[in-house]
């Protein structure tokens, strides 16, 4: 009778044992943290890239293969933005569940409107993405869109949490439009700041804030700029004058230094994405250091 | 006298009527393109309110829905309309137009060229005291190598299809790969068939653009005359741990060294695969294969003992193990701007079987078409490193060797020469890569692959790939 209690008892916590945290691989920082504010304790996150990386440019190891495989539900940005790694991953991993097209496969661009979407499609023109610029985690209101999403998401794949994933999100998207409003009051003496930046990375921060991008140090997106054409942006900051040149955490700093330098401005290096400077462990902390970078810019 | 002045005259007049007319006809342009901006800018303005007004619509009549639904209830209304707007919120907008998805399949070409300073004394080219593959063709000058049109593309929710062609630069179109996969097997199984480059050790899936020098690696060359190929199928399966582990094995007829197709089925691979990261910076990955190859009447080549080219066939076996280990560094794990790869190979080879010494006594050769028992028991390896010391600059160096290990010609022993020689090579390289997708080396090799010989080998090669982004494995 006992022995038999016991096995019940083990059946009857099975269920409860295979509904034990989902995993959640994310290819970027930001889609990470998001899917903790949204998942809590019911999901398993894996961040398979780190602010330090160029997430254009991440090679396809083992270890990604290895949590690729065991993953329920991908999270990335799209737009090409990882053509380069994703494909390789979801192949090679044999997890027919976050295969394009699937439930487990999430792209967050599909949920945002995407800027700069290139008029001609050609290699000459750089690495361009033919469906836009990819780099929309820049813009705090793209969070809450892709956050939504991804709330209905979790809960049609983890029917079971679908109740907490609600709730987390309910509450998290109410702190965050709070905070939203707060930056945006805090960014009110931004308005209109001239500013220059390395690579296309911050579209979406500079739309959001109305600050006025008045050069970009790659000639086209994703090439290096040469000396000569440094010296031509420098010449142009001589009539159009801005007040610093920006650039992601992972960005070599020679070229916005190089610049910085002549034209006397500061080079800022802005977080970009969650960890890419002190106090960036979520994505409130990503934006309040953002904001605080550019508020002293601005002074 | 005349003439001229009136020309002048008329020119006078005509000109400002012509520069004015030039001028005005760049301030339309101007406009036209200012009023094109404005049309451009308002379209996508109102596009987006399009967008805000219809999500408005939505969340207004989900909320009526659930108000109506509030008389029935007020608990019950509250929670419907929480899931009301949550859900109302996201607006999947359709799949991007992206490039992969435009080109249905995707495709890309790799054009690759190099120009080549070789000795031009040596003739038939071969592996001293290994049977190998008997076309090593080498020339100097400028020659353009194989061009590779990629074609690959889901098939259905089911499978995936994959082509190489290799376009040879005197004609005809070889086939390198064309097989399909599954991708919705699951569980980490796959399925692939067709003809594919098999998946044992590390070097053998990559075609030559991905290789980090101008010329394949000794080892690849001795034991499989390039790359091992398979016409047949392959079963792999991932292990669902954070160790990366990876099983397979593949069964069909080989398609090239040192099998042959001939023998029908009964040649097989299998292969493991391990792999991980250490710290942010480091990852690494080690494997160990079995390849089981059948011959019949393999064709190679070497000088007999009167120094004529005798060709040679085998009929038998061949047992090969193949070891390969892979570390990579990276700092903070951004290969953009620096990272050094470390790759090093090592194979064993069994051969049994008989081996015919065709008849070359007509050429001055000793062979008179004699079919002795011949085995071989050898190995061989290399070592290489590649160092991205800045963005786009990389150097390299690869060292080869070859272990002749025993080798027995039976009663041939009496026409074609044993030796005790290790063939060895040094290769150096720079190369340099404007973009992700064009590339231009220099390299330079003393090789030592044939006993009695060191020869000094220069190569400037180039490898642009168009098309679709392919993803670059491991």
């Amino acid at each position: 009778m006992k022995s038999i209690r016991l096995v019940l008892t083990l059946l009857a916590t099975l269920p409860a044992l295979a509904h034990a945290a989902i995993s959640v691989f994310a290819c970027e920082p930001e889609w990470g943290a998001l899917a903790r504010e949204i998942g809590g304790d019911a999901v398993k996150v894996y961040t398979a890239t780190t602010a330090m990386q160029d997430p254009h440019r991440i090679e396809a190891r083992p270890s990604l293969i290895a949590q690729m495989r065991r993953a329920n539900l991908v999270l990335c940005t799209g737009a090409e933005l990882e053509v380069g790694w994703l494909p390789l991953l979801q192949r090679e991993s044999g997890n027919a569940d976050v295969q394009p097209g699937r439930p487990g496969y999430f792209e967050a661009v599909r949920y945002v409107t995407l800027l700069e979407k290139p008029a001609r499609v050609d290699r000459s023109q750089g690495d361009v993405h033919a469906a836009g610029n990819p780099h929309i985690q820049t813009d705090p209101r793209n969070i809450a869109r892709v956050g939504a999403a991804l709330a209905q998401r979790l809960a049609e794949i983890d029917p079971a949490n679908a109740a907490l994933y609600q709730a987390r999100w309910k509450d998290f998207s109410a702190r965050w439009d709070a905070a939203v409003t707060r930056w945006q009051a805090q960014a009110a003496p931004l308005k209109g700041m001239p500013v220059v930046v390395q690579h296309k990375s911050f579209t979406y921060l500079i739309n959001w804030l109305g600050l006025r991008e008045v050069a970009t140090l790659e000639p086209k997106p994703g090439i290096e700029p040469s000396v000569g054409y440094l010296a031509e942006v420098a010449a142009h900051l001589k009539t159009t004058p801005a007040k610093a040149v920006l650039r992601a955490t992972y960005q070599n700093p020679r070229a916005s230094e190089w610049l910085a330098d002549r034209v006397d401005i500061p080079a800022v290096v802005l977080p970009f994405t969650v960890g890419g400077a002190p106090g960036t462990d979520d994505l409130f902390g990503l934006f309040d250091v953002t904001l605080a970078d550019l508020l002293k810019i601005a002074r | 006298m005349l003439r001229p002045t009136l020309m002048a005259a008329a020119l006078a007049v005509a000109m400002p009527a012509l520069s004015a007319n030039a001028r005005a006809d760049a301030e339309l342009d101007a406009l036209r393109a200012e009023l094109k901006q404005m049309k451009d800018s308002y379209e996508t303005r109102i596009q987006a309110l399009e967008t805000r007004l219809h999500a408005a619509e939505i969340q207004a009549n989900q909320a009526v829905h659930t108000a109506d639904k509030a008389v029935q209830g007020a608990d019950q209304a509250e929670s419907q309309a929480k899931s009301a707007s949550a859900q109302a919120a996201p607006l999947e907008s359709p799949a991007p137009a992206s490039l992969l998805s435009q080109f249905n399949p995707e495709i890309s070409l790799i054009l690759q060229g190099q120009y080549a300073n070789l000795d031009g004394d040596i003739e038939n080219r071969n592996i001293t005291g290994f049977l190998s593959p008997s076309d090593f063709e080498a020339s100097s000058g400028f020659s353009i190598a194989e061009t590779e049109l990629v074609l690959s593309a889901s098939v259905d929710p089911y499978f995936r299809g994959y082509l190489n062609a290799a376009i040879d630069p005197d004609g005809g179109v070889g086939v390198e790969e064309a097989w399909f996969e599954t991708t919705s097997l699951g569980e980490g199984f796959k399925i692939k068939a067709g003809r594919f480059l098999s998946a044992l050790g590390y070097q053998n899936t990559q075609h030559p653009h991905a290789w980090d020098f101008a010329t394949n690696n000794l080892m690849y060359d001795a034991a499989f005359g390039g790359a091992y190929t398979q016409n047949g199928a392959q079963v792999k399966w991932v292990a669902p741990t954070d160790l990366f582990m990876e099983f397979g094995a593949e069964f069909g007829n080989g398609d090239s060294f040192p099998s042959t197709t001939s023998t029908g089925l009964g040649d097989y691979t299998l292969f493991s695969h391990f792999g991980g990261d250490v710290g942010v910076s480091n990852s690494w990955t080690a494997g160990l294969s079995y390849l089981y190859g059948k011959a019949q009447d393999r064709e190679s080549g070497m000088a007999d003992l009167n120094d004529v080219w005798a060709d040679t066939y085998f009929n038998g076996n061949s047992k090969n193990w193949i070891a390969n280990f892979v570390w990579k560094w990276a700092p903070q794990g951004n290969p953009t701007e620096r990272y050094f790869k470390f790759v090093a190979e090592y194979f064993w080879r069994d051969e049994q079987g008989n081996l015919l010494c065709a008849d070359n006594t007509a050429e001055g050769g000793v062979c008179n078409g004699t079919d002795s028992a011949y085995t071989s028991r050898q190995s061989g390896g290399y070592l290489q490193g590649v160092y991205q010391f800045m963005p786009h600059w990389r150097v390299g160096y690869r060292y080869d060797r070859l272990n002749d290990g025993n080798y027995n010609f039976g009663a041939n022993d009496a026409y074609l020469p044993v030796y005790d020689y290790a063939p060895t090579a040094n290769t150096v390289m720079v190369d340099y890569s404007p973009s992700e997708f064009s590339r231009l080396r220099l390299q330079y090799t003393q090789n030592k692959s044939m006993i009695d010989i060191s020869e000094n080998q220069f190569f400037v090669q180039y490898i642009m790939s168009l098309g679709a982004h392919g993803a670059q494995k491991y």
